[in-house]
């Protein structure tokens, strides 16, 4: 029998179960199933970024539903519309089966043994010829820990490339890097735990409402009952959460740095600097003080467009607050300045002693599930366990841990950072791409110089992945993959709470877990330790996970104390786990002391407009010994800003509904058909401008390409337009619609996350009729256009009047 | 304050030429290199760095009567032989850019010099204040062409 406690379309966050700062957060079990299972299995949610604990019901060796576990501290049994619904995913037809390998021009079947011995051959014969620099691999925020582990031992120990990083570049590297350099190690200061209990709530380009469903739900829960947080959100649309705020801070885009300083110069104004604190365990805040003084309310209502006394009332609440907690996401990390404006996000909480106290802290969001294992194990641009590429004994310590030579591990200089790689294969000096879990041909910018890369003939292109994705289709050889619920694993959320997840199912036809794809790579390739014995001594998730344990022993992330007995009591436990915190940690620096130190430290920083790296030289000259680090930065307009030739700015970002480039929620119908398009939102008074009504199409445009969108008006600013970057041409290869093909190949100095938040473009009404070429003419026209979306089907709407309304009482746009 | 028969002219002119040509290398290397965008959007900004600290010897040069001086372009051509393509060339135009820059830095050490001889506390903070952006342009080359070397002296394109 289907059960489905809750409408979660129509009704995002769910009934309200509200509590006051002095109660705890109520549970509520959400569930969705469309048969009864005979069993249900050990699981967490993957589907965004919280990591909540469930439950997966299996019948006749199929998933049938989720059902939220109300143990777990992340979730207290909730589920969002993404979790509730997105597993339907795994039971597609169009689940890839079986390895593939491109003969003649086209991908045919073959067998495991033919595709992995093609990848070990050209693994070996470039190696040979060119060194392990030629060889590349770009990873996921979707794999497990285990898997990530194993990947990055192999790129380090085994072959020795630094080139190996994930789409988390594109997601959550700058909340790595914003915490780096204040606090000397990535590791949220916070709790999900300091939202029940918080005065107040700062969301920097962060729409937490749409993108944690159920960290949403908490938060209302809190508005819902006595003594409710105030909310301050900053962010140039008028998102879900901005609805609810006290105050909305609607900066143009590009300027966070501006608008942040602003805010702080307010707090000091106010004298509500903790200088004790400040004094016992921060350096450099009187360079601060001084670098913002000149950030008036009248300075940065010119260079952010946000009214003096708005700015004034936000001030206000983040002077007098006795407790804050801040959260950070893409509209900060994916946008001009970076890192700089994360981390004047940990300014604030150092200037006003709020950090590392009940109700006190700062969550830099991760975007992806498993964002956080893939910046733990190294798999993603960092070194394992947090350790510092620039401090030879860290080194050391994973030469010794993994018995090879000192040489072996590549740390010259950063691992090197995705778009790089994206780079040294356009230049052709990467002749071997590993592509893991993630659809670049949707989700890098300027997708048109990605697909050129993709289609490069001296680049073998290898793709693993559950699905046939616009990327897969690119490759020269590519692997099914047993996804969620079909393999086991650990992941950490961005509170660093630890879960596990099961397999529940068996993976379809021959598909294999990633971990099982490594390892077979690592025996085929045969890579050995010093003493000649295999390198990767492990076999299976758990035999990982316990190698790993011994890789974070002394470092921040210490999982030693964790096992996976422990983990399926199902509570999700947060790290450190060691045996001086053998139930975990709830909150980091509750003493004031931060892993600065320079022989600890996982960096010795970076310059914010440069990128140049600080030598190891000048900072143990300054050793901050514990003691955080105030960086203060100036505001810097953004590269590209709007003209006479492309008056508008461009920014993107995602739905409620769909994850990534919907290769999982495109496939699970009630998503789907909620939100079952791209759009482009742009102000009344823009369309009016432009003569375009309610559904036109219209035509965007940037210096990198064009797609051609339904319009959808209203709840946004003059002069900005959103496209949802979501879509790409799989299930709709017509029209060219990813938001990627207007965004700009440029990047944060010192993240090096790409600029995807904004962009210069311009629109015009588009006429689809007026547009078909004459008849004779239209067969090209259409082989044209499935050419530019690199798609083999033979679908064509382009001449379709009816389309898909979206199948939800919510904004599309929220 | 008679300023015959001191040479603090000499250097500004030293430091003004060493300026221009370090801005016309930066312009010329971004541009040639637009295909790295973090070179390109890099360059550009310290040129703007370098093009402010022309600004601000402007007065100075009023006081001190600057001696222009051919060295620089001179320089220039023995120094920095860019722009040139392919993953060494960018290399090798870092490695010029790094050596312009450290010329730049070394005028303003000796003008700081004699700004403290001169008690001159506005030339010693026009010095101070432009060597620490010199110093940050150096710093820039020498990450970005640690970073670039193995690649590019290792692995063919």
């Amino acid at each position: 029998m289907a059960t489905e406690t809750r409408d979660s379309i129509n009704d995002i966050w769910g009934a309200r179960t509200p509590h006051g700062p002095d109660t705890p957060w109520p549970e509520r079990v959400d569930e969705h199933t469309t048969d009864t299972p005979e069993r249900w299995v050990r699981g967490t949610c993957v589907l965004c970024s919280n990591g909540c604990g469930l439950d997966i019901g299996v019948r006749d060796g199929r998933i049938v539903g989720v059902r939220g576990l109300a143990s777990d501290v992340t979730n207290k049994g909730r589920l969002g519309p993404k979790g509730l619904h997105g597993w339907q995913a795994n039971n597609s037809e169009d689940r890839l089966r079986t390895p593939l390998i491109r003969r003649d021009g086209r991908l045919q079947e073959a067998s495991w043994d033919e595709a992995m011995d093609l990848i070990v051959r050209r693994s070996r014969e470039i190696v040979e010829r060119h060194t392990s620099g030629a060889m590349g691999f770009y990873t996921s925020g979707q794999l497990f820990l285990e898997e990530y582990y194993t990947l990055a031992v192999i790129g380090k120990a085994g072959l020795g490339t630094p080139h190996m990083d994930g789409n988390t570049r594109l997601c959550t590297a700058t909340a790595a890097a914003a915490l780096k350099e204040s606090f000397g190690s990535d590791g949220q200061p916070g709790a999900y735990e300091d939202l029940d209990v918080t005065d107040t709530i700062l969301h920097v380009g962060h729409n937490i409402a749409s993108q944690q469903t159920v960290l949403w739900a908490r938060i209302l829960d809190r508005l819902a009952g006595p003594n409710p947080p105030k909310l301050v959100v900053i962010d140039p649309r008028r998102t879900f959460t901005a609805e609810k705020a006290t105050v909305h801070l609607a900066p143009r885009v590009g300027t966070n740095v501006a608008l942040l300083n602003g805010l702080i110069r307010l707090v000091i104004e106010a004298g509500a600097v903790d200088h004790a604190f400040l004094d016992a365990h921060t350096l450099g805040y009187d360079e601060l003080r001084r670098t913002v003084e000149t950030y008036t309310p009248e300075r940065v209502e010119t260079l952010t467009g946000v009214p003096a006394n708005e700015l004034r009332r936000a001030g206000e609440i983040l002077a007098t607050t006795r407790t804050l907690v801040s959260t950070v996401l893409q509209g900060v990390y994916q946008s001009m300045q970076a890192t700089a404006a994360a981390v004047q996000v940990n300014n604030l909480h150092l200037v006003r002693g709020l950090i590392g106290k009940p109700g006190s802290g700062i969550l830099q969001m991760n975007g992806q599930p498993t964002a956080q294992n893939t910046r733990e194990t190294g798999a993603d641009g960092d070194l394992p366990g947090f350790r510092n590429w620039d401090n030879p004994e860290h080194i050391r310590q994973l030469a010794r841990l993994w018995n090879v030579p000192f040489d072996k591990i590549p740390h010259w200089s950063p691992p090197t950072h995705a778009m790089q790689i994206w780079r040294y294969c356009e230049t052709g000096s990467i002749k071997f791409l590993w592509i893991q879990a993630t659809n670049p041909a949707v989700s890098l910018p300027d997708l048109g110089r990605v697909r050129r890369i993709l289609q490069k003939e001296d680049l073998f292109v290898v793709v693993q992945d559950a699905f046939m994705t616009e990327t897969a289709r690119y490759a020269d050889v590519v692997l099914p993959a047993a996804i969620w619920g079909e393999k086991t694993g650990t992941f950490t959320n961005v509170s660093r709470t630890v879960h596990i997840s099961c397999q529940a199912v068996e993976p379809p036809g021959e598909a294999r877990s990633d971990l099982d794809i490594f390892l077979d790579y690592a025996r085929r390739m045969d890579f050995r330790d010093q003493d000649g014995q295999p390198l990767i001594k492990w076999h299976d998730p758990e035999s990982t996970f316990e190698a790993w344990k011994a890789c974070t022993r002394g470092r921040p992330c210490d999982y030693t104390g964790l096992t996976y007995e422990k983990l399926l009591a199902g509570s999700g436990i947060p790290w450190p786990v060691n045996d001086e915190h053998p139930d975990g940690t709830l909150r980091l620096y509750t003493d004031g002391v931060f892993p600065t130190s320079a022989e600890y430290a996982e960096t010795y920083g970076q310059d914010f407009d440069t990128g140049a790296s600080v030598t190891p030289e000048e900072y143990r000259a300054n050793d901050p010994r514990g003691r955080a680090l105030i960086k203060p930065a100036e505001h810097q307009e953004p590269h590209e800003v709007p003209d006479d030739e492309y008056p508008l700015w461009l920014t993107t970002g995602r739905q409620v509904y769909h994850f990534h480039t919907r290769t999982k929620t495109g496939r699970a119908r009630a998503l789907a058909e909620a939100a079952p398009d791209a759009f482009v939102q742009l102000s009344e008074e823009d369309a009016a401008r432009h003569g375009i009504a309610q559904d036109d199409w219209v035509l965007v445009e940037s210096r990198r390409g064009a797609i051609i969108e339904r319009a959808l008006i209203g709840n946004v600013e003059p002069g900005l337009v959103f496209v949802p970057w979501h879509y790409g041409s799989w299930d709709d290869p017509s029209r060219p619609r990813a938001a990627n093909e207007l965004t700009l190949t440029e990047w944060d100095p010192v993240s090096k996350q790409p600029h995807f938040k904004y962009a210069a473009v311009r629109i015009s009404r588009y006429d689809a009729r007026a547009a078909l070429p004459p008849k004779g003419l239209l067969g090209r026209a259409v082989d044209a256009a499935r050419s530019l979306v690199g798609s083999q089907d033979e679908q064509s709407t382009t001449e379709r009047s009816e389309f898909p309304r979206p199948k939800t009482t919510q904004r599309v746009d929220g | 304050m008679n300023t015959r028969g001191m040479h603090v002219g000499n250097y500004l002119g030293l430091v003004h030429g060493s300026e221009t040509r370090l801005v016309d290398a930066l312009t010329k290397v971004s541009e040639h290199h637009g295909d790295e965008p973090d070179v390109f959007q890099t360059c550009q900004l310290l040129a703007r760095w370098s093009r402010g600290h022309i600004e601000q010897l402007a007065p100075l040069v009023e006081k001190y009567r600057e001696q222009r001086n051919p060295e620089p372009d001179a320089l220039e051509k023995a120094l920095f032989h860019g722009p040139r393509s392919g993953g060494l060339g960018l290399v090798r135009d870092l490695h010029d850019l790094w050596l312009l820059a450290n010329e730049v830095q070394l005028c303003w050490t000796v003008l700081e010099q004699a700004a403290q001889a001169l008690r001159d506390e506005e030339l010693e903070g026009v010095c101070q204040n432009c060597a620490r952006e010199t110093k940050r342009q150096v710093k820039f080359f020498l990450t970005r062409i640690k970073q670039a070397a193995p690649q590019a002296l290792v692995v063919a394109e």
